[in-house]
């Protein structure tokens, strides 16, 4: 892969003996100066909802952290996250960070092959048990589905989670399939797959959804780590809420067309030119939550909805069964509108009938209608 | 376990489905079975125009009565409040027009979603008025029967699930939203065979009172 290039460190370990260089003797050897290193860590504070006043533990945390390992499992998946990552980040500070952690097993990245690949797995394992980063991509055949639909080494994707999560300090879902089961898991779910929080009860497990999801967002996650030596704050689905905890429509910069009722209605007509709202074109933003509003793609170049295209909602689970993607978010799925006549036509049929039974019954009564004389009454009484 | 995404999608898709079917059938057997059966041949000289004033009266009935306000301002006030703002938040909120469009095919101009959030929130406070007035008022405690607190809830709820789900007071979102359609659902369902008819059948009943008159040539 032409970009592996800083993520070197995956097949060269630190050698025996040596201890593992800290991340601010990483950076200056990187040549990222003091200034842009401090800036880092107050545009970290601010993207975790923290007080700017942390910005300086921050710093001194990452300072002198040591490169953790991380173990990095793709399953079931498209590469599509590792792709987000490697690609849209490679000249930024973000991407030293990533740099430093001891990424010691990864499919893409690493150099090594084969058996070489899994003995590295093991080793860092091994090396630093219970203190390891386990990140997964991709989601994986559950314990009852046949395992044969993804291996590696010839292991199963379930044993080699499973075998591999024992040691961990905790697990990071890394994209849509590893957090809520993505794609594969879609309808029908031929391959039986579930997410890594459906198998991993024991560790903490910490989801960044997104398909893929932005690359920050795993490294504001790691930076946290680091910084705390705890997980960060979760929404409900175990996502960082500093980056989950609104959702795309209330930070997006075309409300204001939606909240005045200004749509485009087709993708080139005039609304569309003006950069009118995507709602009616099946933009999902209302219902998803994630940061693309906030810290947009390709280094804050743009991101979907400023090019003009709506949001599919890829942050939220079972994205991929939630009614079409350029159907507006209240459009029910089928064809209502015929079942309703259809329906109405049926209950007509049947008033009309109804309404003539009891006309006939009435005529009826009329016709069989008797006066009484007031001779048969007082006869009676 | 169900997931909020697949309630969501059960609410939107077979849940709609049933709904609508029932809507639909049960509202057109009782309407069209009204208008079959008609009203009983009048033999006299008609001394009015009966369409003419059976469409006069569908209108006039808007206008409230001097003796109604003053017998009972509370309720003209707050039912006026609670039925418009009813009215605006069903069809003139943005995601609300375009299922209907998306459902019969036609579609108009909504409001902007501010001004319609105001009208919930009023709409909301109108029907809770008008429940506590229910309860305190000795007369209409009185004559209140299961079937008017329970019709009362049914008309509550899809209000108060939309304005909690535009607010994202429930999380996740699908399952807010979800609460929302079903809530409307059973409104749907429930319209046929309640009074909840009246949203059509009051149109019937103010023709057909209007026309008797105009056609005896007296005003109603």
């Amino acid at each position: 892969m032409a970009n592996s290039r800083p993520y070197a460190s995956a097949s060269q370990p630190v050698p025996p003996g040596q201890p593992q260089p800290s991340l601010g003797e990483v950076l200056r050897r990187n040549g990222v100066s003091r200034r842009g290193f401090l800036k880092f860590c107050a545009s970290t504070a601010s993207m975790m909802a923290l007080p700017p006043s942390l910005a300086p533990a921050i710093a001194a945390a990452l300072e002198t952290a040591r490169r953790p390992s991380v173990i990095w499992l793709s399953f079931q998946e498209c590469t599509g996250c590792t792709e987000s990552l490697t690609r849209s980040f490679s000249p930024t500070v973000e991407n030293l960070i990533l740099d430093t952690i001891s990424l010691d097993y990864h499919h893409t990245l690493q150099a090594a092959a084969g058996e070489a690949a899994e003995h590295a797995r093991e080793q860092a394992m091994q090396a630093n048990m219970g203190q390891y980063l386990v990140v997964v991509d991709g989601s994986l055949p559950g314990p009852d589905s046949n395992p044969g639909y993804s291996t590696i080494a010839g292991v199963s994707n379930y044993d080699m989670l499973m075998d591999t999560v024992q040691g961990a300090a905790a697990v990071v879902a890394v994209g849509t399939c590893a957090a809520f089961g993505g794609l594969p898991k879609a309808a029908p779910n031929p391959s039986g797959a579930v997410a890594v929080q459906d198998l991993v009860k024991d560790k903490p497990v910490i989801n960044v959804s997104g398909c893929p999801p932005v690359p920050m967002v795993i490294t504001g996650v790691l930076a946290q780590f680091l910084t705390f030596g705890e997980l960060p704050e979760l929404d409900p689905y175990n996502r960082p809420l500093a980056f989950f905890g609104q959702a795309i429509h209330d930070r997006c910069y075309r409300r204001p067309f939606y909240d005045k009722g200004l749509f485009a209605e087709s993708f080139d007509d005039e609304g569309a030119k003006k950069g009118w709202c995507l709602y009616r074109l099946g933009c999902k933003g209302p219902m998803t939550y994630n940061a693309c509003a906030t810290m947009k793609w390709n280094g804050g170049t743009s991101w979907p909805i400023e090019s003009g295209a709506p949001c599919l909602g890829c942050s939220e689970p079972d994205f991929w069964d939630a009614g079409g993607f350029y159907d507006a978010l209240s459009v029910p799925p089928g064809k209502p509108g015929e079942l309703l006549l259809t329906a109405g036509a049926v209950g007509a049929a049947l008033g009309l009938a109804a309404g003539v039974m009891s006309r006939r019954k009435a005529q009826a009564a009329t016709k069989t209608h008797r006066p009484v004389t007031a001779d048969e009454l007082e006869q009676k009484l | 376990m169900i997931t909020p995404m697949e309630f969501l999608m059960w609410t939107k898709g077979p849940m709609f489905q049933l709904a609508l079917t029932v809507f639909a059938l049960g509202l057109l057997v009782r309407l069209v079975e009204i208008f079959v059966l008609g009203r009983a041949h009048n033999y006299a000289v008609p001394r009015g125009n009966a369409v003419v004033g059976g469409l006069r009266t569908m209108y006039k009935r808007f206008h409230t009565d001097a003796g109604t306000f003053k017998a009972a301002p509370f309720d003209v006030v707050v039912g006026i409040i609670w039925h418009v703002g009813f009215i605006v938040a069903l069809l003139l909120f943005i995601p609300h027009v375009e299922l209907i469009k998306s459902t019969l095919g036609i579609g108009w101009p909504a409001l902007p979603n501010p001004v319609v959030d105001a009208i919930t929130a009023i709409t909301l406070l109108g029907l809770l008025a008008a429940l506590v007035h229910r309860l305190l008022h000795p007369v209409k405690r009185f004559l209140s029967t299961p079937e008017d607190y329970a019709i009362w809830a049914v008309t509550f709820l899809p209000l108060v699930t939309g304005y909690l789900a535009y607010h994202r007071v429930i999380n996740p979102y699908p399952l807010g939203l979800g609460l929302h359609i079903l809530s409307a659902e059973i409104f749907l369902i429930v319209l046929p065979f309640t009074k909840l008819t009246h949203i059509f059948t009051a149109w019937v009943a103010r023709y057909y009172n209007g026309a008797t008159f105009a056609r005896k040539g007296v005003q109603s």
